[in-house]
């Protein structure tokens, strides 16, 4: 957080910190969404994005109403419930130089929009997916989501007697093209991973465990701060450098680093921990992820990730201007068109 | 004799390849120039079921369906006692030698069709026997009732495109038959081809392709669809004319996407936000998948997002009869969604107006920023019908209020401000931009929640109405762009008859009986809601007025028993629900019942 208040001069486009904010947030004061909505501001502003030039979107549940509270500057569509993937499916046609955010939250992806979810990340549209995962239904006042670990307890419902949806897990089967997973009281990692996000080009799934400060933040849930901060493993430490930035990973030794060079360009750097983790083998991630379910660690970091997979652009022969601009009667086909259809019935 | 005047069922079995052979006969007398048509009755199912093709030979152009027919031919054992029943008197039944028939009820003329000796003899390959059986009845009916053989093998090479290794042994086996029939039988000569000049130009197509042909040359941009019959063909046209229509030869690239969704939640959501980032978006659905849309359809209305929706009926509730069509979608669409909205709907009566309301659906929606839904029928939709060329769109495109960076440069410079949801010019309809608009005043945030004028959120209460009423207002701007209702004969009389959308075709029809046989009835055609003045004039004018339509609850009456109160009392219901199209002759009984 002080390294982005610190931050108040133009970046290199001109434009302040404050061009990127929001409204006051109306969530919870300590929720995990207030800090994600924070860093997704601070890597908008990092990366130089022109807040234009970024489309918002979003479901229904607390996690969703937090797309009000960054980008003011930029269009949004707060749309159904778990039905935020198919809208952005969507909107993201009519112009392809647009950089989609959508923000889901447990609820909203793992229990009513699974399906959307699944079918979004597997056309691989270009946008970041965040899903800020708390175990629990907010706004309805704290009723257990299908991410909600077997066992929890609430005080209107007792005890979840079902296991939990992985996100992550769920994502990769996907055959998502990115993946990652943090944990909102890791500010500085969640904005590394939006930034390396931002910059894919493929739906890029964010998992962020952010604590439900009101409803589910007792000790022992998967989804609380102390719980997070106590079994958080990172995979490694992860660095974003812009395309036209020098990499000088300084204060570490040779082969600890690994980098991974984005579609556009622009390299994320792991600097490697304990664990030997490679994120570009899809069948290491499924190990991974089943063995952080078997010891009940929280693995963060870029779990998974394919700088080119085809994404669903490239499935469609499209004209390089943008759909929605293009003149009415660039759209409607001729009367000699016509006569022919006509003919060809006859 | 009646020339140009009967009607034919092909009593066939599902799967055995009739299409090819009861397409060849409608496309030959259409090429005779005599006004025909045909609807296919048929199962849900791949093989195996009853299926049948009901064709109507018309004169004066009517094309409903008729409860009886005057020829037959029969090809399934399982049905043939009951295809017998719907036969008038005096009526001919072409029957395949091979199915047992104890004795034809007395006036009925039995032409027995030795199929599989013709087969043998046409010297076609054996495995080919099974597609080419149909071609018999095909031979022997052009004998019968003078198909002219040249229009024949036309319609077999259209058929084909021109496949000579198709056409032939077809064309072998019909003119096998035909011979055989000219020398073996004796004709009775009663109903009787006899080719026109008029109809020449005539096109055939069904109305599924004639919808997605209207919104290609709408500028339709997006469509997602999740298959579901009857409306499968609509968006599989789509993808069939893009690359004719809508694809730079240059360069290979199109302008327009389609994209088949993971279901029908997904499709419509798909569609909304490919109308809200400024696409003229579409998908099309039926009764069942438009139910996963209501939701979405609800937020599309608040929102003030254009799109189409095109629900090809058939018939509900639940799965229903998923191959058998209805009108039964009228008042689910009308009050689709929770909460106070309007929906626009548009309501073909033919496949010209299903290619006409094609584009201008497209334009309505964006000019109200609002949904529109086009309610086809599953008789529309699936069958191929003789129609006018398409007429070319008769004005430009309408691509509503939009701002781009600079109309809201001017707007700003001239009001100082602009939102969203204002409505500057007093009908309802605000001004929008559209993402990619890189002006720093240009976004705003589209939500299904309360907002003010200027798209903050609010849960005022005043604002909240203060939207509503406006959003109400679009109804009355909607009033001047929809295709009007309109009379079709001249209004004299004291009843009248209002239909809508496919049952145009047998109330025509019922009307000009009933005119004959002494009763005047005026006729006014619905096509689309709200609705326009004519709707309240022709009430206030008739003393009874007879609302016909293919559902149970007479849903047109109820909607307009809602709409016009004081004249609920003159509204009567001819309505029925049982998979079929209505017939003249059963309109007629209906109205001449209450009528007393």
């Amino acid at each position: 957080m002080e390294t982005t208040l610190k931050r108040s001069y133009p970046n290199a486009l001109g434009y302040n910190r404050s061009d990127y904010l929001g409204l006051p947030t109306t969530l919870c004061k300590g929720c995990g969404h207030n800090s994600i909505a924070n860093m997704i501001v601070s890597a908008c502003y990092e990366l130089e994005l022109q807040p234009e030039k970024i489309v918002k979107f979003s479901g229904i549940g607390c996690s969703s109403k937090s797309t009000a509270y960054f980008l003011d500057r930029s269009f949004a569509f707060n749309g159904l419930h778990g039905r935020m993937p198919s809208l952005a499916e969507g909107a993201l046609f009519a112009d392809r130089t647009l950089k989609g955010i959508g923000i889901s939250g447990d609820g909203d992806t793992a229990n009513i929009g699974l399906s959307q979810f699944k079918h979004l990340v597997r056309r691989n549209l270009p946008m970041v997916y965040i899903v800020e995962n708390n175990g629990v239904y907010g706004l309805t006042k704290g009723q257990f989501s299908a991410t909600a670990e077997k066992g929890l307890k609430l005080k209107r419902q007792g005890e979840n007697p079902y296991l939990p949806v992985d996100i992550a897990l769920e994502a990769v089967a996907a055959n998502a093209s990115f993946v990652a997973r943090s944990f909102a009281g890791d500010p500085k990692q969640v904005k590394e991973l939006i930034k390396a996000a931002l910059s894919h080009d493929g739906t890029a799934v964010l998992d962020i465990i952010s604590p439900c400060v009101t409803f589910n933040n007792q000790d022992y849930s998967l989804h609380s701060y102390s719980w997070g901060k106590g079994h958080e493993a990172p995979l490694h430490e992860v660095e974003f450098v812009m395309p036209r930035e020098e990499i000088t990973v300084e204060d570490f030794e040779n082969g600890t680093v690994r980098e991974v060079t984005m579609h556009d360009g622009s390299v994320i750097v792991f600097k490697k921990l304990e664990r030997q983790y490679d994120p570009t083998n899809r069948t290491e991630a499924v190990r991974l992820l089943e063995q952080a379910i078997r010891r009940n660690w929280l693995i963060t970091g870029l779990i998974y990730v394919d700088p080119n997979a085809p994404t669903i652009f490239d499935m469609y022969s499209m004209s390089s201007e943008s759909l929605n601009r293009i003149p009415a009667e660039k759209l409607r086909p001729d009367r000699k068109a016509l006569d022919m259809i006509n003919l060809s019935f006859q | 004799m009646q020339i140009n005047d009967f009607s034919v069922t092909f009593s066939t079995i599902n799967g055995s390849g009739s299409a090819t052979a009861n397409n060849t006969i409608l496309r030959a007398i259409s090429k005779m120039g005599v006004p025909v048509s045909a609807r296919n009755i048929f199962p849900s199912n791949i093989q195996g079921l009853p299926t049948w093709y009901n064709l109507r030979v018309n004169a004066a152009g009517y094309k409903g369906r008729q409860e009886h027919c005057h020829i037959l031919v029969a090809m399934n054992p399982e049905t043939v006692a009951a295809d017998l029943e719907k036969v008038v008197e005096g009526g001919l039944v072409l029957i395949n030698e091979e199915i047992l028939l104890d004795e034809l009820p007395a006036g009925m003329k039995k032409i027995p069709m030795p199929v599989k000796m013709l087969l043998e003899a046409s010297k076609t390959p054996t495995n080919l026997h099974i597609y080419l059986a149909n071609m018999v009845y095909v031979g022997i009916l052009a004998w019968l009732v003078g198909i002219d053989l040249e229009k024949i093998e036309a319609a077999l090479q259209y058929h084909f495109d021109h496949r000579q290794s198709a056409v032939e042994p077809n064309l072998k086996v019909v003119k096998i038959a035909f011979d055989w029939a000219h020398q073996n039988l004796a004709n009775p000569g009663d109903y009787k081809l006899a080719a026109l000049e008029h109809a020449e130009n005539k096109i055939l197509v069904d109305g599924n392709t004639a919808g997605a042909l209207g919104a290609l040359f709408g500028g339709l941009q997006y469509a997602a669809w999740y298959p579901i019959t009857p409306a499968t063909g609509l968006a599989e046209a789509l993808n069939e004319y893009i690359p004719k229509l809508r694809t730079d030869p240059q360069t290979g690239t199109t302008n327009c996407v389609v994209v088949q969704a993971e279901d029908e939640l997904a499709a419509i959501g798909m569609v909304v936000g490919a109308g809200w980032a400024g696409l003229r978006a579409m998908t099309s659905t039926s009764g069942p998948g438009l139910c996963l849309m209501a939701e979405y359809l609800g937020l599309a209305y608040f929102a003030e997002v254009p799109i189409v929706v095109w629900d090809v009926q058939r018939v509900g509730p639940s799965t229903g009869l998923p191959t058998h069509t209805s009108q039964g979608d009228l008042t689910f669409t009308y009050f689709i969604s929770h909460g106070d909205k309007d929906m626009i709907i548009l309501l073909p009566g033919d496949v010209e107006e299903c290619f006409e309301f094609g584009w201008k659906a497209l334009d309505i929606a964006e000019q109200l920023q609002t949904p529109v839904i086009v309610l086809s029928d599953l008789e529309l939709g699936m069958n191929i019908w003789e129609a006018d060329p398409f007429a070319y769109p008769d004005h430009k495109m309408e691509r509503g209020k939009v701002l781009w960076e600079k109309d809201l440069e001017t707007l700003l410079k001239k009001s100082g401000q602009w939102g969203r949801y204002q409505d500057i010019d007093g009908d309802g309809i605000p001004y929008r931009t559209i993402l990619g608009n890189l002006h720093e005043k240009a976004a705003y945030f589209t939500r299904g929640t309360g907002h003010d004028e200027f798209a903050h959120y609010s849960e005022e209460n005043r604002d909240w109405e203060k939207n509503l009423q406006r959003l109400k207002k679009k109804v009355e701007s909607a009033k001047k762009l929809v295709p009007p209702a309109e009379v079709l004969n001249e209004e004299k009389g004291r009843v009248g008859l209002i239909a809508y959308g496919s049952t145009k075709m047998s109330a025509l029809e019922a009307v000009a009986m009933l005119n004959r046989s002494g009763r005047q009835v005026d006729f006014l055609r619905i096509k689309a809601l709200p609705f326009t003045d004519e709707v309240e004039t022709f009430l206030k004018t008739h003393d009874r007025i007879y609302i016909v339509e293919a559902n149970r609850d007479g849903q047109m009456r109820q909607i307009l028993n809602v709409n016009f109160p004081d004249y609920a009392a003159k509204l009567r219901s001819a309505a029925r629900c049982d998979g079929l199209s209505l017939s003249a002759e059963w309109i007629v009984s209906q109205i001449e019942k209450m009528e007393g």
